[in-house]
């Protein structure tokens, strides 16, 4: 069942349609989809549409959101079939008079755009995302671990990650493949393997050397195609790879 | 699937549009892997009619001398010098080589492990295919 309602504005040149998925698990059998018509500028993102929505038609539509500005990785979502952030994906760069936009594959559903995360920070937890260490540079006589630009450089681009999740919706494993740790989990699993300061290499291994962990990746590379950070994923994971099959140490 | 998982499913995984060159490559691996498996066991049937004697034999391979036949085998053709190629470059990532070095990224964020080496070896490994396919189809056809 699909609803039509218009906010054009006067003073707006452009309109599009938007297509919201909604589904509530606890009272549909199935997702539908609404259209609203909505209008936008040049700078407008999705984000702010579907904020319109709620504000002048439909105020039930659960969307997560936050910073607006691709720094909290909430507004993850599938628009025009490609997972992307919501809020740093302008309308206009869509080239296309509908706009559709959908819960994020390989998520369980909480209600419309809102999906659960839990999976995703319990394989994070699990290669153990910190400095794996006996001593600590908290006491009061110990120096700071010192590091070089070149040993910044191995690791600082997978730090940048904000775990949005759209790697994981992204991936082809994870498609199909429940207990896969996905490569959001992996391309940090690198971060801390690489990082100079970082003693839990061995221990981090052990843990994504697992029939449902690194061997899983196939190396589709569409994790990196999605990333709105820069991370690359795809790269992490071969060159972890490459630690365990003994190319690196 | 339920819908509580909200999986994407075997329907996703071969989806191979969205993502570029590189899901097209992983389709294509996938696709050519099960054509060779689907291959090698009729393979092991067909090499089984040796038992049936020298007649039983002949009357078999007629089989792929037919036009029918002459195609399958030039798409296995194809499968084979697909899987393979695709297969070292593959295996050459999972090593880690080619995939790019670590660094700060730059907007618009191209990622590095879908460099243009990757890319190459993906065209290649489709030409390459195509060419021996070729060749193989003006071999059988041109007796």
């Amino acid at each position: 069942m699909a609803q039509v309602s218009s906010i054009a504005d006067e003073q707006s040149s452009q309109s599009i349609t938007l297509r919201i998925a909604r589904y509530n698990p606890e009272k549909d059998n199935e997702r539908r989809f609404m259209e609203f018509n909505v209008p936008y500028e040049k700078w407008t993102t999705v984000l702010e549409a579907i904020l319109d929505v709620k504000k002048h038609f439909d105020h039930s539509v659960a969307v997560r959101y936050s910073c607006r500005q691709a720094t909290c990785g909430s507004c993850g979502m599938i628009i025009n079939g490609k997972p992307r952030l919501a809020c740093f994906t302008k309308i206009s760069e869509l080239d296309s008079n509908v706009v559709t936009v959908e819960p994020m594959n390989n998520f369980p559903i909480i209600r419309d755009l809102a999906v659960k995360f839990e999976r995703l920070f319990d394989t994070h937890h699990k290669i153990k995302p910190y400095l794996d260490r006996d001593d600590t540079e908290l006491t009061s006589d110990a120096k700071e671990f010192m590091q070089s630009p070149e040993e910044l450089e191995q690791y600082i681009q997978f730090a940048n990650c904000i775990k949005c999740g759209l790697c994981n919706s992204a991936c082809p494993t994870m498609a199909t493949d429940s207990s896969f740790v996905g490569p959001q989990a992996l391309a940090q699993a690198y971060r801390y393997v690489a990082d100079s300061r970082d003693k839990g290499k061995d221990s981090r291994l052990k843990i994504i050397d697992d029939s449902h962990g690194i061997w899983r990746c196939h190396f589709a590379g569409s994790c990196s195609q999605v990333c709105p950070k820069g991370v690359d994923p795809a790269m992490g994971i071969q060159l972890l790879r490459g630690y365990m099959l003994g190319f690196r140490s | 699937m339920t819908q509580d998982e909200h999986k994407e499913g075997i329907k996703g995984m071969v989806n191979p549009s969205r993502y570029g060159i590189e899901r097209v490559a992983y389709w294509l691996m996938r696709l050519s892997g099960l054509g060779l498996l689907a291959y090698f066991i009729g393979h092991i049937y067909e090499t089984s009619n040796i038992l049936r004697g020298r007649v039983g034999w002949n009357e078999f391979l007629e089989l792929t001398q037919t036009t029918e036949g002459h195609i399958l085998l030039a798409i296995v053709i194809a499968m084979c010098v697909f899987h393979t190629v695709n297969g070292i470059r593959v295996m050459l990532g999972h090593g880690g080589v080619g995939v790019g070095k670590p660094a700060r990224p730059d907007y618009p964020y191209d990622p590095a492990s879908q460099n243009y080496r990757h890319k190459i070896g993906i065209y290649s490994a489709i030409i390459l295919a195509a060419i021996a396919m070729m060749y193989g189809l003006a071999v059988m056809f041109g007796e």
